[in-house]
């Protein structure tokens, strides 16, 4: 690999000082390295990236195809496509698949409607706006860990602050835990917490960028400002849109520190009820220790992954093509 | 999770390269001059109450005594037990080890990856070499791969060499950004004149020298919101930390997970442990929580 081979020369120069007098060997070792010296640069990077980032991407996909045991895990025993037929006749994939895709609808789409308001609210003229920006965007500084124990708390079923609430309104308390609506709700409220103002600064930007005569144009048209929104900011922030979307998927598709530590279990909840995909993966490899298994599950999420954002982008061109003919 | 991701943007080699030099070019209209009406405040000031009260409520319940959280109206301000949980946190859970431990991956992680991404994403913006095109591609793809997907190798790859409960384990991957070295491509392809480059190899300056004396200030802003976002991103990294580590060598997400499975029931000693956990992040945000807001909203345009 003559990646590596740069990477031990070290980013050096010539020694010389600009193209002297042309003495035939050192001018071809000064152009010699002139050509090299660039891989020196991207050299630490590749070496890292090829060996914990895209070595363990394509190995899944071989692992998969073997028995491997936590315990051992230098063991390897051909199983074929055993793991994924065992995959496809566990009842707890489809529940945890189905999860996965209820609570991914839960929380993201919530999330982003939210953001896209707050964007438009931000995008005024507004006193302390600085302040507001950084207090907005506080939740994404904090862990799913440390977020999802407080939500734990507040979520209590006998003394938690919601239950509370919702009885001085006058309702029944909720068990968030057990049923299986109500428990991803509270998992998704963590995620739509966390997520929202991040999200929505996000928007803000792609608003910002947004020329401002078009605005100009259409209050010259006597075009309301929920025109304006519709029809100026909505279609200037489509790329935007569209980022946020793919993104809030993928985050939905691997979603697992909120159903894991909500009630700590790494069943999702008695009955899974809130498992989702990325914690049935942990489950089966480091609570089953069938790390095979676990890498099935996981080039079944990245297909997910592939297809979901694929579907994506192509219902976004085709509105973009309705849109330019119309 | 995906917040260190960049949206795709327009590929922007068809900026003409005799844009003048250190100037950045501005983006479309400068904010809308439209005042916000008491309506704004109103729901702005409820989306704030709802960012913020979390945070209250675990100063609230890290605060008080475990009888207390189990009342019911339950009480809304803080109370005196405060030291009394955190000392009985950091007996039982070893947190002082837990933020020692993550302050020194989150370090390592930020210097190792602002470096390495500075001098890949230097390579790429100004750089010219064979498959730089190809390579570059190969890492946006990558972006958007959540790393996630990649454990069950990488964790056999870990066990292999035996780095199981050490904190190699968790920094090595943690130096793989594929978001920062697209993130300083940009900065640079925007902030670096050709010019400058072009002049100081007149003047007879290898590359190595041309990185340190005119790469590095120049690049010094982006260096640092990239560093600001790989330090919250590492802190705040719960997968594979969970799986790499355990107890007897924990990061804070890893003393957090302990906390929140069923070791400890005393539910006010769990929040003084979140607590704990998330002061030290908070104080980052606190200090430098303008420059954070304005890296993410860089990086949303950026390109």
């Amino acid at each position: 690999m003559s990646l590596t081979a740069t990477a031990k020369a070290g980013p050096r120069g010539p020694a010389s000082t600009g193209p002297g007098p042309d003495d035939g060997r050192a001018a071809t070792l000064r152009r010699t390295w002139r050509k090299a010296s660039p891989y020196a640069y991207i050299a630490p990077f590749f070496t890292l990236f090829l060996a914990f980032g895209l070595f363990p991407l394509l190995y899944t996909a071989f692992v998969s195809l073997y028995r491997v045991e936590l315990q051992t895990s230098g063991e390897m025993e051909w199983r074929g496509i055993a793991n994924y037929t065992a995959l496809f006749t566990d009842e707890y994939f489809w529940i945890s698949l189905r999860n996965t895709f209820t609570i991914g609808v839960l929380s993201t789409v919530p999330q982003l409607a939210m953001a896209l308001g707050l964007a438009h609210l931000l995008n005024y003229k507004l006193r302390g706006r600085t302040f507001i920006r950084t207090a907005i965007l506080l939740p994404y500084a904090t862990s799913v860990a440390a977020a999802t124990l407080v939500f734990a708390q507040l979520f209590g079923r006998d003394f938690g602050l919601i239950n509370y609430v919702i009885g001085l309104v006058g309702f029944d308390p909720v068990d968030w835990q057990t049923g299986t609506v109500a428990s991803q709700i509270a998992v998704s409220t963590i995620v739509i917490w966390r997520w929202t103002g991040y999200n929505a600064l996000i928007y803000l930007a792609g608003m910002q960028s947004i020329p401002h005569e078009l605005y100009e144009a259409a209050e010259m048209d006597g075009a309301s400002r929920w025109r304006q929104f519709v029809h100026v900011t909505l279609p200037g922030l489509r790329p935007t849109i569209i980022f946020t979307v793919i993104i809030s998927t993928i985050g939905a598709t691997q979603l697992f520190g909120e159903p894991l530590l909500f009630e700590g279990s790494i069943s999702g909840g008695i009955s899974h009820q809130y498992q989702t995909l990325g914690l049935y993966m942990y489950e089966q490899g480091w609570g089953f220790f069938h790390l095979g298994r676990a890498a099935a599950i996981a080039w079944v999420m990245f297909v997910l992954i592939v297809v979901l954002v694929g579907v994506n982008a192509l219902i976004a061109r085709r509105r973009a093509r309705k849109e330019a003919g119309r | 999770m995906t917040a260190l991701a960049a949206p795709p943007t327009a590929p922007e080699t068809g900026r003409p390269p005799q844009d003048p030099p250190g100037k950045r070019v501005r983006k479309g209209g400068a904010g809308r001059t439209m005042k916000g009406g008491w309506l704004s405040y109103v729901i702005l000031g409820f989306a704030l109450l709802i960012s913020a009260f979390p945070f209250y409520w675990t100063i609230v319940a890290a605060s008080r005594s475990n009888a207390d959280l189990a009342q019911v109206p339950p009480s809304l301000l803080p109370g005196p037990n405060l030291i009394k949980n955190f000392e009985q946190v950091l007996e039982e859970a070893d947190i002082g080890k837990a933020l020692l431990n993550s302050l020194i991956v989150s370090s390592s992680i930020t210097l190792g990856t602002v470096l390495c991404c500075t001098l890949a994403g230097f390579a790429f913006a100004k750089l010219k070499f064979r498959g730089r095109g190809a390579l570059l591609t190969l890492t946006i793809g990558t972006m958007m791969i959540p790393p996630q997907l990649g454990v069950i190798p990488l964790f056999m790859l870990i066990a292999e060499l035996q780095w199981v409960n050490q904190l190699q384990a968790v920094i090595l991957p943690g130096l793989v950004s594929a978001f920062g070295v697209f993130f300083m491509r940009q900065y640079l392809v925007q902030s670096l004149p050709d010019e400058l480059i072009e002049a100081a190899r007149v003047d007879g300056a290898s590359t190595a020298r041309i990185f340190w004396s005119i790469v590095i200030p120049i690049a010094r802003p982006g260096m640092a919101v990239l560093g600001m976002l790989t330090f919250m991103t590492a802190w705040n990294d719960f997968f594979w930390p969970i799986i790499a580590l355990s107890s007897q060598e924990p990061t804070v997400q890893v003393a957090l997970r302990q906390l929140g499975g069923g070791y400890v029931n005393d539910q006010s000693v769990i929040m003084a442990g979140t607590l704990l956990g998330t002061l030290p992040v908070l104080l980052v945000f606190g200090l430098l929580g303008r420059q954070i807001v304005g890296g993410i909203m860089q990086g949303a345009v950026k390109g």
